[in-house]
């Protein structure tokens, strides 16, 4: 048994700038050579379980929303599975893309996700995690892209047993990882980038 | 005899190689950038699947922005280039079918985009975005045109290095990577505040593509060479043997 050890370094980050959109969202600013934004749509056809809708903010250390963030999600369907090459465990709803993306309103700085609550997967040595989303959040002046999670505040049991919030020393911050129900099928999540409400960025 | 080999956790990023969240002398990281110490924990399934992206999704002129928003027997203006590269994770082992998504200024260095009111013109026959998945083990090209350099608001006069912007997938979400290409000789390159996020001269060389005369077409295109690494899983190799040897 031999382990390699890494021998290339990872290609430095860089902010993605203010013009994200002209690469990843093009028909958001104006009309483009593509036919539809990826990750705009995450449900081809009808879907297992719950849909959903999340929106929020991402907002700065002086309290702005931004207006020009790129927000991706990343998920598995309603019974837990990713639609992903390296998914063992079984097959994903074919109809659910699993993967979202999303940008801050040009004016309001609001973004939005349609999509269904996700199942529970595994996590370290095998005990089940909580319903969760994969966050990953890029703008001008991010350097590098900022990973957390989407829980769901009416998970009161499944979040308590998390294997992940439960490492949180400071448990008055897992509330920053909690979407906020408000109304069958809708959910509010709010990312800070600073200040006291800063929302807890993984390191994974 | 042969090897298998079991994928473990991913690597843990080299935060002293990537920029720090704050760099004040690029103003808008300022209130942007998180005060907290990030939450470590290893990988779970969650950070170890990514979406997958086919073919069928890319139009024939994406990986070609000297065409893809020209007009019927026109193209874009500039120095006509080819950047090509393979995508590697940090084994060495090249990632196929994962999506690179590209966009730039025009030559002139202004961006098709409502909030560019750079005074430098738009050309009609560019749009400056582009896109392509990747072949066999990794590798990737597009066709384009050399942006320009242009000035941006932060420290009274500032200009960035001539650029393109990618997005990058792989195979796990935590692989996930935004970055800029840099031209090899650009003055501009060492004055910049977005470049100074990096914390060496060897992170400014991996992100700066050298002139690659091989891949040049003759009386037609010169090329870039651009290899992006992304992040890998601990891999564990076992030797296999046959039963009763
Ligand atoms: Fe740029």
């Amino acid at each position: 048994m031999t382990e390699r050890l890494n021998n290339l370094k990872e290609s430095p980050s860089q902010t993605a700038g203010p013009y994200v959109h002209i690469g990843c969202t093009p028909n958001f600013s104006s009309k483009s050579s593509y036919s539809y934004d990826l990750g705009k749509t995450m449900k081809i056809g009808p879907v297992l379980g719950e849909e959903i809708t999340i929106v929020g903010y991402v907002f700065d250390g002086a309290g702005a929303p931004l207006c020009d963030a790129m927000i991706e999600i990343w998920q598995p369907d309603a019974a837990g599975l990713f639609p992903a090459t390296n998914e063992t465990r079984g097959i994903a709803d074919p109809n659910f893309m699993g993967w979202g993306r999303s940008t801050s309103d040009m004016n309001t700085g609001e973004f939005i996700f349609e999509t269904v609550k996700p199942g529970t997967v595994p996590g370290p040595d095998g005990v089940m995690q909580a319903p969760h989303i994969t966050v990953w959040v890029v703008a001008r002046g991010i350097n590098i892209g900022l990973h957390t999670r989407i829980y769901f505040n009416d998970e009161t049991i499944a979040n308590s047993l998390d294997p992940i919030l439960s490492q949180i020393k400071n448990q008055k911050r897992v509330e920053t990882l909690l979407a906020l129900k408000k109304g069958v099928g809708r959910y509010q999540f709010d990312i800070h980038l600073q200040g006291p409400h800063e929302t807890i960025f993984f390191d994974i | 005899m042969s090897l298998s080999v079991q994928k473990g956790k991913f690597i843990p990023r080299d935060r002293e190689w990537q920029p720090e969240a704050l760099t004040p002398a690029y103003k808008s990281s300022v209130k942007r950038s998180p005060q907290a110490a990030l939450l470590s924990f290893p990988s779970t399934l969650s950070e170890e699947t990514s979406p997958i992206f086919n073919n069928n999704i890319l139009g024939p002129l994406d990986n070609d922005l000297i065409f893809n928003h020209a007009k019927p027997g026109e193209s874009a203006i500039g120095a006509r280039i080819i950047v090509h590269g393979q995508i590697l994770d940090e084994n060495g082992i090249g990632i196929p079918d994962t999506l690179v998504e590209f966009w730039q200024a025009n030559a002139g260095g202004r961006y098709r985009h409502k909030n560019d009111r750079y005074l430098a013109n738009l050309d009609p026959n560019f749009g400056g975005c582009g896109r392509t998945i990747t072949a066999e083990n990794g590798f990737y090209e597009f066709r384009t045109i050399q942006p320009g350099p242009y000035p941006w608001p932060n420290g009274g006069n500032d200009w960035r290095p001539a650029h393109i912007h990618f997005s990058i997938f792989g195979y796990g979400f935590v692989q996930r990577l935004i970055t800029q290409m840099y031209f090899e000789g650009d003055p501009h390159i060492k004055l910049c505040p977005i470049v100074n996020s990096l914390t060496s001269k060897e992170a400014v060389d991996a992100l700066t593509a050298p002139l690659d005369m091989k891949r040049t077409i003759p009386m037609n295109c010169r090329a870039f060479k651009f290899n992006i690494v992304l992040r890998g899983r601990h891999q564990t190799y076992f030797e296999n043997r046959k039963e009763g040897l």
